[in-house]
């Protein structure tokens, strides 16, 4: 696909948008406040990178995903572990024994597969269930030693493991990494099956993977947060801009004072990054879909029976796709924690960040690269706004009733639930008027 | 004694919880296995109209409240239902009239209808919140207990105490009731033979005369049904808050897969099996070990497979060994 | 005056027509054949009477009044039913429930058209409690043809019902087809066995390539030798 003019009106639409939110004078539906503006612009991309992400699954192979928000959060776990520093001596308190303890649940699952290829069904009934629940006491032996040894090393600042002190920007493929090994493991088992076990087994490891992170306090501290990740190159802190002369003097030349200058100058240079690494990945997936491969997955996706005669490995197929879909939400996760400056599990909701990036693919037209990026950015658009928009909304319409009456605190208390309504209800509304979405795959 | 007091304590922790649980589970993924059988499809929004069932039971309950109604000991809740099962089952036939119909007559994929299912899951999830709100809703106002644990230590002279709630022994029943109800209907009425007809096989139902919009209307009233008591039954048991019931997803799903998808009678396996397994591995057995063996050898450290936190993680490992292993469930399932 | 009579089908799935003017007639009490090589098009010009199928051209008519634009629904509440050719069971449910199903329409007793079932295929009655899908594939097409019995037709379509069933079984199921022609209901069926069919047939249709090729009684088709060299195989 080419930008044609209908395309380039919509990108511009929404860049349009953008500007609106940022330029004008505060009113009802635009806050202007360049900063807010810049602040949609930068999870805009990343939820284009998301998008990305679900698009190749769904777009491509028609793989229902709905765990992207634990493949996002395994991939937000590799800016903690690369950028970090290092918390001293919770290595020696409980390293070797983390690893000892990950070699005998691996050795458990080995010798467990070991034994279901080999043995006979009376032995395999009886010692699968053995060895899958000796090796798992065995490996709690050795874990909670050394997690508790882990969690008691300066408890209050980390606790956990800590980092390696490495530049943050080398832990973004590392997320992707990570939630690739996950998806693997998911797509291997519920892959080949219907349609429906893949969407039910991702729910599954989606929950798991954000409980994982909310309860294994060594690794990423859990519900305590972890705040004050380092930046990436280049962008610099805001306090830093604002002590040197320099920028200051620089802003005071635009007419800026150094705070609004500083905060926009760190937006601004974050969405440099993030457009760089959005536009690779469209050229990247724009290529994979009108190569030989990008043909063939299509052909799977159209007729699976056909493609299977010709003979294509389905299945090999979907896993590859699945794996791949999966990394770019783990590179998404990555870079939104980057972003952040922060990691906090508690935030991780499956209707924000697996069902809201589905309404972003299917509204940009799945299928479609260029459809995704546009979804993404204006349906977290929409969603940022919606917020304001539906208690401005309710303002207006309860604005007969008297304060303080019971209907009235309850319609504006419940203003925000409106939110998942919208999308809920952009969500069919495209599915069914206009289910190639705004900018069609062909 | 001490075996007595182990007994007690396995009764009291994990075998009665477990067993309400799972009754709410069985019910739950029943009305999944009923729409996975005749509209065939997995119904993301299930666990939603669950919420919304419950939801609107509880406004039941407080306009009887209001009114002075009450059937003590029994929960106020009980009385409503039959309101929350009507306004359940209106919102589900009209969302079936507005969103699920146009892709029945066009035949469309399975997963499309998993798509809109989605879409309709953010919509009663945003009704339900816009209704009730987001906090967590105690509405049990029935006694308490039928057996109490201090008046159980005093009668039987036990160290351990048992404590039988109300709204299990509430659960259990009501679940009985339902099962052998749907399970009459569907196997002694016309209807109800209709219904698994047509989910044997469709082309020859419409051969037959059945009239699939009549069956699909049915599965929609039943579901409706199935959900709003198996929501109020767990909103009683522990309390309600709407993301609870989308967290419940999961164990419904698993419970409906590994009993077969399709299965009425799976469904009530698949959902003890989840409960037991979920309540058995998330218990912390220290203590019915202690009474086991001598007092000296009894570890300090909790004996508990996984903490409470990773409950779900159950279903979910449940969930991938039926997949690898058995696709179509225990007791046979539609096509994988 | 032909109790089933359509006309001219010309029509097909898509694009292509697979039918081009084929025509089929039933007599009351009669058993219709349609034979011809594969890929004739003798299923769809049965799912074409049964309304399955949407036409181009031609008309369907029972006894005497169009039909052609009715849904095979309507056309069972008029009296034709269809057994197709697989899955033309309800496998999870019992032999009766199976019987009764087929009833489904009927608001008065079906008691004794089930007793009638019972007579004509004694083994379901042995078997009345048993899934239809735990029964072996003769006994499977009793049931199916059963079922279609139950809705008391007066023609009764058979799409192969002796596909995948040995030839004692075969001989069997003839023979029950024949009795029921004999209780007055018409039959219109499409065979493979094409020699053991137009033995039991009254009227027999040869279709090659969507329409037809000879049509005569079903023994004069046996005698035809230019029948028999071509499809009988001799």
């Amino acid at each position: 696909m080419t930008l044609n003019p209908r395309n380039l009106v919509l990108f511009g639409g929404m860049a349009l948008l953008l500007v609106l939110e940022g330029a004008v004078t505060k009113n009802a539906i635009f806050s202007g406040s360049w900063d807010f503006s810049l602040r949609i612009l930068n999870m805009g991309l990343i939820s284009a990178v998301l998008a990305l992400g679900v698009n190749m699954q769904w777009g491509y192979a028609g793989l229902f995903n709905s765990g992207v928000v634990g493949f996002v959060a395994i991939g937000g776990l590799a800016p903690v572990l690369v950028a970090m520093p290092p918390n001293p001596g919770a290595f020696t308190a409980g390293g070797t024994g983390l690893i000892l303890a990950f070699a005998m649940a691996a050795a458990t699952v080995w010798a467990a597969i070991a034994v279901n290829r080999r043995a006979r069904l009376q032995v395999r009934v009886i010692a699968i269930p053995l060895i899958l629940i000796g090796g798992f006491f065995l490996y709690r032996a050795i874990f909670d030693p050394a997690s508790v040894a882990i969690e008691a090393v300066n408890p209050s600042g980390a606790g956990n493991l800590g980092g390696l002190g490495l530049p943050i920007v080398l832990a973004w493929p590392l997320g992707a990494v990570f939630a690739a090994g996950a998806a693997w493991v998911v797509g291997k088992t519920a892959l080949g099956l219907r349609s429906d076990y893949l969407a039910i087994a991702t729910l599954g490891i989606g929950e798991i993977i954000v409980s994982v992170l909310r309860n294994e306090d060594w690794l990423a501290r859990g519900v305590k947060n972890i705040n004050g990740l380092p930046r990436p190159w280049p962008v610099p802190r805001e306090i830093e801009l604002q002590t040197s002369a320099s920028f200051v003097e620089r802003a005071a030349a635009l007419g800026l004072d150094p705070v609004t200058a500083s905060t926009l100058t760190v937006k601004l240079l974050y969405s440099g990054l993030f457009l760089i690494v959005l536009l690779l990945l469209i050229w990247l997936t724009q290529m994979a879909l009108t190569s030989p491969w990008g043909r063939m997955m299509r052909a799977i996706r159209d007729n699976e029976t056909a493609a299977a005669a010709m003979g294509k490995n389905v299945t090999r197929r979907h896993l590859q796709i699945f794996v791949l879909g999966s990394a770019v939400c783990g590179l998404a996760g990555a870079m939104m924690i980057t972003l952040d400056g922060q990691m906090t599990p508690g935030s991780y909701n499956p209707l924000r960040y697996t069902f809201l990036i589905w309404v972003m693919v299917i509204v940009g037209g799945s299928g479609n690269n260029w459809g995704s990026v546009l979804g993404g950015m204006l349906i977290y658009f929409l969603w940022i706004k919606a917020e304001t928009w539906g208690l401005e909304l309710m303002r207006f319409v309860t604005s007969g009733l008297a304060d303080g009456s019971g209907l009235k605190v309850h319609l504006l208390a419940s203003a925000e639930q409106m939110r998942l309504l919208t999308m809920g209800l952009i969500l069919l509304l495209v599915l069914r008027f206009s289910p190639r979405g705004l900018i069609p795959e062909k | 004694m001490d075996f007595l007091n182990a007994i007690v304590a396995m009764l009291n922790f994990v075998i009665i919880p477990a067993s309400a649980y799972g009754a709410q589970l069985a019910l739950g993924a029943l009305g999944v296995t009923l729409i996975y059988g005749i509209l065939r499809f997995s119904n993301f929004a299930h666990g939603d109209t669950m919420a919304f069932g419950t939801a609107m039971t509880i406004l039941g309950t407080w306009g009887l409240q209001s009114l002075g109604v009450s059937i003590s000991p029994l929960p106020t809740a009980l009385l409503a239902l039959p309101f929350g099962i009507a306004a359940t089952a209106a919102l589900v036939l009209g969302t079936d009239r507005a969103v699920y119909r146009f892709y029945r007559k066009k035949k469309s994929d399975p997963i499309i209808l998993v798509m809109a299912s989605v879409g309709v899951m953010f919509i009663m999830n945003g009704v339900t919140r816009f209704v009730i709100g987001v906090g967590e809703i105690q509405f049990d106002d029935g006694v308490r207990f039928v057996i109490n644990a201090r008046e159980f230590r005093a009668a039987t002279g036990l160290a351990e105490g048992l404590a039988l709630r109300s709204t299990q022994v509430i659960t259990l029943v009501t679940a009985v009731l339902v099962v052998w109800a749907l399970f009459w209907f569907l196997g002694r009425t016309r209807t109800g033979k209709s219904m698994r007809a047509f989910s044997d096989n469709e082309d020859l139902a419409l051969l037959s005369g059945i009239n699939p919009e009549r069956v699909v209307a049915v599965t929609w009233i039943l579901a409706a049904a199935l959900a709003t008591i198996a929501g109020t039954l767990f909103g009683l048991d522990k309390s309600f808050k709407a993301f609870n019931y989308f967290q419940l997803l999961l164990p419904i799903f698993a419970a409906a897969i590994v009993g077969g998808l399709g299965n009425p009678l799976g469904a009530i396996a698949g959902g003890f099996v989840i409960a037991f397994s979920e309540v058995a591995v998330t218990y912390d057995f220290r203590k019915v070990l202690g009474y086991l063996i001598p007092g000296d050898w009894t570890p300090s450290g909790p004996i508990q497979l996984l903490s409470t936190e990773y409950k779900f993680a159950v279903s979910f490992a449940i969930l991938i060994i039926v997949l690898l292993f058995r696709p179509t469930g225990i007791f046979k399932g539609k096509s994988v | 005056m032909s109790f089933l009579l359509a006309e001219n089908m010309t029509g097909g799935y898509g694009a292509a027509d697979i039918l081009h003017g084929c025509t089929l007639r039933v007599e009351k009490g009669q058993i219709a054949v349609i034979v011809g090589p594969n890929g004739a098009g003798k299923s769809t010009a049965m799912k074409a009477v049964f309304g399955m199928l949407k036409l181009r051209g031609g008309h369907v008519t029972l006894e005497g009044e169009d039909i052609t634009q009715l849904s095979p629904q309507a056309r069972v509440a008029k009296g034709m039913a269809f057994v197709p050719q697989t899955s033309n069971v309800f496998p999870s449910m019992s032999v009766e429930e199976n019987l009764e199903m087929g009833a489904f329409l009927r608001r008065d007793n079906v008691a004794a058209t089930m007793e009638q079932v019972y007579t004509l295929f004694p083994i379901l009655r042995d078997k009345r409690r048993q899934a239809a899908g735990e029964l072996s594939g003769g006994q499977r097409q009793q049931v199916a043809v059963g079922r279609a019995l139950m809705t008391e037709p007066k023609l009764l379509m058979l799409d192969e019902p002796t596909a995948g069933v040995s030839p004692i079984v075969m001989d069997e199921l003839f023979d029950r087809i024949i009795e029921v022609a004999r209780s007055g209901i018409s039959i219109l069926m499409v065979e493979q066995n094409a020699r053991q069919a137009l033995g039991i047939a009254d009227m027999g249709y040869v279709l090659v390539q969507g329409s037809n090729r000879y049509t005569d009684t079903g023994a004069a088709l046996l005698a035809d030798p230019d029948v028999r060299r071509t499809f009988l195989g001799g």
